[in-house]
C-alpha cells in the first residue's frame, strides 16, 4: 500500500502535498510573521512616511501631504517648463555667441550648440529628478558593459569540459563572494592620487604629476562593472550550460557563420540567463551608493546616496522616503519588464 | 616565407579546417583570460601590498608583517570585528532555522496563497538594499520603538539572509524522493521525527551551504547596516568604509587579505559540497 502511495506521489508531486492542519500552520507561523512584520509592514511604513511632514527638529509629523513628491519630481520646474525651455534655449545661444565673440546672426553650429546648452541648463533645473535619471543611466551603462564583456566569458566557460567548468566557475565565485568593500578598496589603491597607476606613471616620468582618475564618473562605472560582472556571468553560464548542443551544431551544419549562429540561435536560446543577469546587475546598481561614493566621490550623487543623506545628515526623512518610494516604483517596473521578457 | 609560397594549398587547407566554431572558441578563450585578469589583478595587488614594508608605494621595499601586527593592536577594528561576528552568528542561526523549516513546510503542504508567499520571499533577495535599509529604519523608529543596535542589525540581516537559505533548500528538495518520508511515516515515525531523522540529513549539504551564505552575506553587509546600526554596534564593513573613504591604509590591505583568504576557503568548501555526488 505504502509503495502504491509513494509511486503515485512520485508521478504527480501535487497529489503528495497535504492540506495543512493546525500544527502545520503553527510551524509556518514564524516565517509568516517575519515576512509580514519585516518585509510588508516596513514597505508600508516607507510609503507612509513619504506622505508625512517633518518639524523644525527633523522629527516626523504624521500630517498627510504630497509636498515631498512634488519636490522629488521637481513639480515647480515641470510646471514652468513651457516658459523655461524657450528662455534657456535663447539664453544658451546668446551665451555661445558671447563666448565666441560674434555679434549678429548665429551660424548653424552655433545654433545647435546653443540648443545643447539650453537643454543642459533645463535638465539641470530638475534638481532631484535628474539624480534618479543619472542613477538609472549609470545602472544601464553598467548592465550593458557587463553583458557585452561577460557574455563571451560565460559562453566559453559553459562550453568547456566539465573539469574546466568547475575550475573556471570557482574562479568566478571567489570575487562574487569577496566583500564588495574589499574589491572597491582594491581599485582605490590602484587609481587614487598616490595609488599604483599614478605612482608608476610619475616614476616612469610619463606624466609630471598624478592625475585624477579616482572620483570621476569613469571610476564610478568601473567600480560598478567590476563588482557586478560575476552577477552577469553566473546566470548566463547556467543558460549556456543547459544549451542543447545539437541546436548549435545544426546551425553550423546548415551553413550559419559564427555571427549568424550566435545572433539567431545561441543568444535567443540563452535569453533566460541574459534577462536574469540584467535583473541581477541593473536593479542593485541603481542604488549602490557605497561604490559610487567611494569610487566616484559622490559626484554626481546617485539616488541611493541622496536617500541616505536625507535619512541621516539631511534630517528630512519624509523627503527621503518619497525618493525611496520613487526608487521602489522604478524597481517594480524593471522587475515587471524583465518578468514579461522571461515569459515571452 | 618559402612555405607560404610553395604550398598555398596547405595554408588554404589550414584555414578551411579552422571552422567558425574553433576560431570563435579561441577568441572567447583569450577574452576570458583577459576578463579573469581584470577580475584578479586588483585583488592580487591588494594582497601583495599588504606585505610591503613601504606604505603602499609602487616600489617594493621588503616583506613585512607589521601591518598585520598593527591590526591586532587596533582596538576599534577588533571591536568592530567582534560586533560583526556576534551579528553574523545569530543571523546565521535564525536565517537557517527560518529558511529550512519554511522550505520544508512550503514543499510538504499546500497553503492557501502559496504563490503570493513565494513572491514575498523573493522580495528581500532582489530589493535594492537602500530601500530595505530605510524601510526597516522607519519600522524600528516609528512603529516598534526598538533602539538601534544589535537587535535591529540581526533582524535586518536575518530578513535578507533567510530567503537565500530557503531557495537553496527548495532546489535540493526538488530531487527528493517522496517515498523517503512516506517510508519513515509508515515505519511509525511522527512527522517531526521523520523530518529530523530522514529529511534533515538529506538536506544537510543545502543547509550548510545556506548557513555559510548567510554568514558571509551578514559579515559583508554595509548598506542595510548603515541605516539600522547604533553607535555602539558598528560592524566591520562600516569601519572599513570609513577607512577606505579617507584614503590608502596598509592596515586595510591586511584586513582585506585575511578576508580574501577566508573567502577562497569558503568558496572551495561550498563547491565541494555542491559537487559531491548525492548518495
Amino acid at each position: 500500500m505504502a509503495g502504491v502511495v509513494a509511486g503515485a506521489a512520485a508521478a504527480d508531486p501535487s497529489s503528495f502535498k497535504r492540506k495543512p492542519g493546525l500544527m502545520a500552520w503553527l510551524v509556518l507561523l514564524p516565517l509568516l510573521v517575519w515576512l509580514v512584520l519585516f518585509v510588508v509592514v516596513p514597505t508600508v511604513m516607507l510609503v507612509g512616511v513619504s506622505f508625512s511632514e517633518r518639524d523644525a527638529l527633523g522629527r516626523v509629523v504624521w500630517n498627510f501631504n504630497t509636498e515631498n513628491y512634488l519636490r522629488a519630481l521637481d513639480w515647480d520646474t515641470l510646471k514652468a517648463l513651457p516658459q523655461l525651455l524657450p528662455q534657456n534655449l535663447s539664453e544658451g545661444t546668446d551665451a555661445i555667441l558671447k563666448q565666441d565673440g560674434v555679434s549678429g546672426d548665429p551660424s548653424l553650429t552655433q545654433r545647435l550648440r546653443g540648443i545643447g546648452a539650453g537643454i543642459a541648463t533645463t535638465f539641470n533645473a530638475f534638481v532631484w529628478f535628474r539624480i534618479l535619471l543619472i542613477s538609472i543611466w549609470y545602472a544601464l551603462l553598467t548592465t550593458i558593459i557587463c553583458m557585452v564583456i561577460g557574455y563571451p566569458v560565460a559562453y566559453f566557460i559553459g562550453r568547456s569540459s566539465e573539469r574546466m567548468r568547475i575550475i573556471l566557475m570557482t574562479l568566478v565565485m571567489i570575487p562574487f563572494w569577496t566583500s564588495f568593500l574589499i574589491r572597491t578598496y582594491a581599485w582605490i589603491t590602484i587609481l587614487s592620487k598616490d595609488g599604483l597607476v599614478n605612482s608608476f606613471l610619475v616614476a616612469a616620468q610619463i606624466i609630471p604629476e598624478p592625475m585624477t582618475i579616482l572620483y570621476t564618473p569613469f571610476a564610478s562605472v568601473l567600480g560598478l562593472v567590476y563588482n557586478y560582472l560575476p552577477f552577469m556571468i553566473l546566470p548566463i553560464y547556467t543558460s549556456v550550460e543547459r544549451l542543447d548542443n545539437a541546436m548549435v551544431e545544426a546551425a553550423y551544419d546548415l551553413g550559419a557563420g559564427p555571427v549568424r549562429a550566435f545572433s539567431q540561435v545561441i543568444i535567443p536560446l540563452t535569453r533566460p540567463g541574459i534577462v536574469a543577469g540584467i535583473l541581477l546587475v541593473f536593479v542593485p546598481s541603481i542604488a549602490m551608493f557605497a561604490i559610487t561614493n567611494l569610487m566616484g566621490g559622490g559626484n554626481p550623487p546617485t539616488i541611493g546616496e541622496v536617500i541616505y543623506k536625507q535619512f541621516t545628515s539631511g534630517r528630512n526623512q519624509p523627503f527621503g522616503a518619497a525618493l525611496g518610494t520613487l526608487l521602489l516604483v522604478t524597481f517594480i517596473i524593471s522587475l515587471w519588464l524583465t518578468r514579461k521578457q522571461r515569459e515571452e | 616565407m618559402s612555405v607560404v609560397a610553395s604550398s598555398p594549398n596547405a595554408i588554404q587547407g589550414f584555414f578551411r579546417r579552422l571552422h567558425g566554431p574553433q576560431i570563435q572558441r579561441g577568441l572567447f578563450g583569450v577574452w576570458t583570460a583577459i576578463i579573469f585578469a581584470f577580475l584578479y589583478i586588483p585583488i592580487i595587488l591588494l594582497v601583495v601590498f599588504s606585505f610591503n614594508s613601504s606604505k603602499l608605494n609602487i616600489r617594493w621595499e621588503g616583506f613585512t608583517l607589521k601591518w598585520y601586527g598593527e591590526l591586532l593592536q587596533n582596538k576599534t577594528i577588533l571591536t568592530a570585528f567582534q560586533n560583526s561576528l556576534i551579528v553574523a552568528c545569530v543571523t546565521t542561526v535564525l536565517a537557517t532555522l527560518l529558511g529550512t523549516i519554511g522550505a520544508w513546510m512550503l514543499y510538504r503542504y499546500r497553503f492557501p496563497m502559496q504563490r503570493a508567499l513565494g513572491l514575498l520571499i523573493f522580495v528581500p533577495m532582489v530589493i535594492p538594499e537602500v530601500l530595505m535599509g530605510v524601510s526597516l529604519l522607519s519600522l524600528f523608529v516609528h512603529l516598534l520603538n526598538i533602539p538601534l543596535g544589535y537587535t535591529t542589525l540581526i533582524i535586518a540581516h536575518t530578513t535578507f539572509c533567510f530567503p537565500f537559505v530557503l531557495v537553496g533548500i527548495q532546489a535540493r528538495l526538488h530531487g527528493l524522493d517522496p517515498a523517503l518520508e512516506e517510508a519513515a511515516l509508515d515505519l511509525g515515525a511522527t512527522p517531526v521525527k521523520a523530518f529530523w531523522l530522514v529529511i534533515v540529513p538529506y538536506l544537510m549539504p543545502a543547509i550548510v551551504a545556506g548557513a555559510l551564505m548567510s554568514f558571509t552575506l551578514s559579515l559583508d553587509e554595509y548598506i542595510v547596516s548603515v541605516f539600522v546600526t547604533g553607535a555602539a554596534s558598528q560592524t566591520l564593513p562600516l569601519k572599513v568604509y570609513g577607512m577606505a573613504k579617507v584614503g590608502l591604509n596598509p592596515q586595510l590591505n591586511a584586513i582585506s587579505t585575511i578576508f580574501i583568504i577566508a573567502t577562497i576557503f569558503l568558496v572551495l568548501f561550498s563547491q565541494l559540497l555542491t559537487h559531491k555526488k548525492t548518495p
